[in-house]
């Protein structure tokens, strides 16, 4: 943690495709910091603007109004020779009639480094993603896996003040994309090198990062760190996109929020307005009806069970909108079960529940 | 029970009459050529009656000065316009496939427009025009043409293995600090290797090959083989054209059996 300075500063930024009434705006208004040394994750549905703001901070785009700043330095402009940052590719892009050793020390090669320097890093960068072993393989010769680990090493063989990541786990199967996500937070931590991280997935997102800018019709939603994404959702996209949330449409009155069928929750706001209740479906207990204690929400009736394994979730109807819930199988809010048909009510934990405007 | 979709049902071999079509079209291609080799070993001179087998002929043809300074002004011609068309078209598939070009398809249609104007036509204009231009008859005018009708033969497997190769790669380069010559010479070349290669064997045969355009630009001292050999029938036809003949396909039949080679190799 030798600098506490911004890695990657963007002002302003923006970035438009066409002219006039085709002009499409792929990403407008964005400022952030993005600290040294810190695992910074680009998250969104496809087409949100993840993968152009990224591209922005390679060079591969340049933006049209708005600055990139690296370390203070100004890169706007600047070809991706001349800036300190390496990308791991999605679909890798490993040089096909280069060897792996090659692959690494391809970057080494064009900054003229000295061959025994080359050399020495090159095995560093090989030992460190575990392909002892494989350096004179080509790329075909490779599993995806194997061929994710070279793509990793040739990208940090150079030393990046910044290393960016476009969705490089998605080409993987499921096992081997869980293993990869402790393995690339254990490297970020080694190398201390500031991962910008971009992905559709939030449970990737969730489980690496150190911040997430949530992003969505190319603006940042909500950036915060994963708790505070996860618990304290800004809007209704994040509560929505990320984990999913119950989005109950209510009303503000004297004493809180009034939703049709689930009461008041206690909330404070300009009586009359119009706002959106997001309730997380593992935050809510489930209980039989009639035990109705103040605080709880319905009544409501079960009309779905749905059985997932490590999880039993339900549907109930009742209110304005279908509400679901979840329940870990080990029964910690009660080993309760239900048909359908029962009549439930709810009982949100603490804070669980967030108003959001609209 | 059958697979929905049973694909001997669809083997070529089960059409009636199959066997037999083909067999004819592959005599009538191969037949005459045959033929033609089989009599360039002829013991006499008769071009239709065999009087034993002999290599006096080939002898003869490697004894003879004219068609010896024939051959050498084709392979040399074809060498120059095959390389020259080669870098030509290799620009014009970068730009076409990796830039932003302005009506593509106009583009397209001009590259290739040469492909289908009958060849006699762009013989007489190259005459007419290289005259008039003052360039006259010879070997220089002959690269000039040659290079250019050989262009779309050496774009379209040059542009095919560019579009088929990843973008991506080059984007990947310049990432990894790799100025554009550098980008160029060490990852887009290479890739690229086996579409140059078949695009200048094929820009080569089609310029050995040429007779229309070669008969009206050769002058005296730059005749190519094939003009030469048409001069030879006119004085009569012996086993010799036969024996010139059988070399030009043995020739061409290397080439396009390196050219695959090279292609399945690299695939």
């Amino acid at each position: 943690m030798q600098d506490h300075g911004d890695a990657c500063r963007l002002t302003g930024l923006g970035r438009t495709y066409g002219r006039g009434t085709s002009a499409h705006h792929a990403l407008g208004g964005i400022d952030l910091a993005i600290r040294a040394n810190e695992f910074f994750t680009l998250l969104g549905p496809s087409g949100c603007g993840k993968t152009t703001l990224l591209r922005l901070i390679a060079g591969f785009d340049q933006p049209t109004v708005g600055e990139i700043a690296i370390f203070g330095r100004n890169v706007a402009g600047m070809p991706p020779e001349d800036r300190p940052v390496n990308t791991v590719f999605q679909h890798y892009a490993l040089f096909p009639h280069l060897t792996v050793a090659e692959n690494v020390g391809f970057a080494l090669r064009m900054l003229g480094r000295p061959r025994a320097e080359i050399a020495a890093t090159v095995a560093r960068m090989v030992e460190l993603v575990g392909l002892e072993g494989m350096e004179q393989r080509r790329p075909d010769q490779l599993s995806g896996g194997q061929k994710q680990r070279v793509a990793l090493a040739r990208a940090l063989a150079p030393g990046p003040k910044i290393l960016l990541l476009d969705e490089p786990l998605s080409a993987l199967d499921a096992k081997l994309r869980q293993r990869m996500r402790s393995e690339l937070k254990a490297l970020q931590r080694e190398t201390g090198i500031t991962f910008v991280f971009v992905t559709h997935d939030q449970d990737e997102a969730l489980a690496m990062s150190d911040r997430i800018a949530v992003m969505q019709g190319g603006r940042v939603q909500q950036l915060g760190r994963p708790e505070e994404i996860y618990e304290a959702p800004a809007n209704r996209f994040v509560a929505d996109f990320i984990g999913g949330a119950n989005l109950i449409p209510a009303r503000m009155g004297p004493e809180g929020a009034m939703a049709e069928g689930l009461g008041t929750i206690p909330a404070t706001g300009t009586s009359g307005a119009e706002v959106t209740l997001a309730i997380r479906p593992e935050r809510l207990a489930i209980l039989p009806a009639g035990g109705h204690q103040p605080g709880d929400l319905g009544p409501l009736v079960v009309a779905e069970r749905i059985y997932m394994g490590n999880e039993l979730s339900f549907r109930l109807e009742g209110a304005a909108v279908p509400l679901h819930v979840t329940l870990p199988r080990g029964g910690l809010r009660g080993a309760l079960d239900f048909a359908p048909g029962d009549r439930v009510a709810l009982r949100p934990e603490t804070g669980a529940i967030r108003v959001l405007a609209s | 029970m059958m697979a929905l979709l049973d694909t001997r049902a669809r083997d070529i071999r089960n059409l009636p009459g199959v066997g037999v079509t083909a067999a004819l079209a592959v005599a009538f291609l191969y037949a005459p050529i045959l033929f033609l080799m089989l009599y360039s070993f002829n013991g006499g001179r008769s071009i239709s009656r065999l009087d034993g087998l002999s290599l006096r002929w080939y002898r003869a043809v490697f004894a003879n000065e004219e068609i010896g300074g024939a051959a050498l002004n084709s392979v040399l011609l074809a060498v120059i316009a095959a390389s020259l068309a080669t870098v030509m078209a290799t620009a014009a598939a970068l730009a076409m496939v990796r830039m932003r070009v302005r009506r593509k398809a106009a583009a397209y249609a001009v590259l290739n427009f040469p492909l289908m104007v009958p060849e006699i036509v762009t013989a007489i204009a190259s005459l007419i025009f290289f005259s008039a231009v003052g360039l006259g008859l010879g070997f220089g005018s002959l690269v000039i043409a040659h290079t250019t009708f050989c262009i779309p033969f050496a774009y379209l497997p040059i542009a095919a293995r560019l579009t088929s190769m990843d973008a991506g790669l080059e984007v990947a380069a310049a990432d990894l600090y790799a100025r554009p010559l550098r980008r160029f010479a060490l990852i887009t070349l290479p890739l690229l290797a086996p579409g140059l290669l078949s695009g200048w064997l094929l820009a080569f045969i089609v310029s050995l090959d040429d007779f229309i355009i070669s008969s009206m630009l050769a002058g005296p001292g730059s005749t190519t083989l094939p003009v030469h050999l048409y001069s030879m029938l006119r004085l009569g036809i012996t086993p010799e054209v036969n024996a010139v003949s059988s070399l030009m396909v043995l020739a061409s039949a290397l080439v396009v059996i390196l050219s695959g080679l090279i292609s399945r190799r690299k695939t």
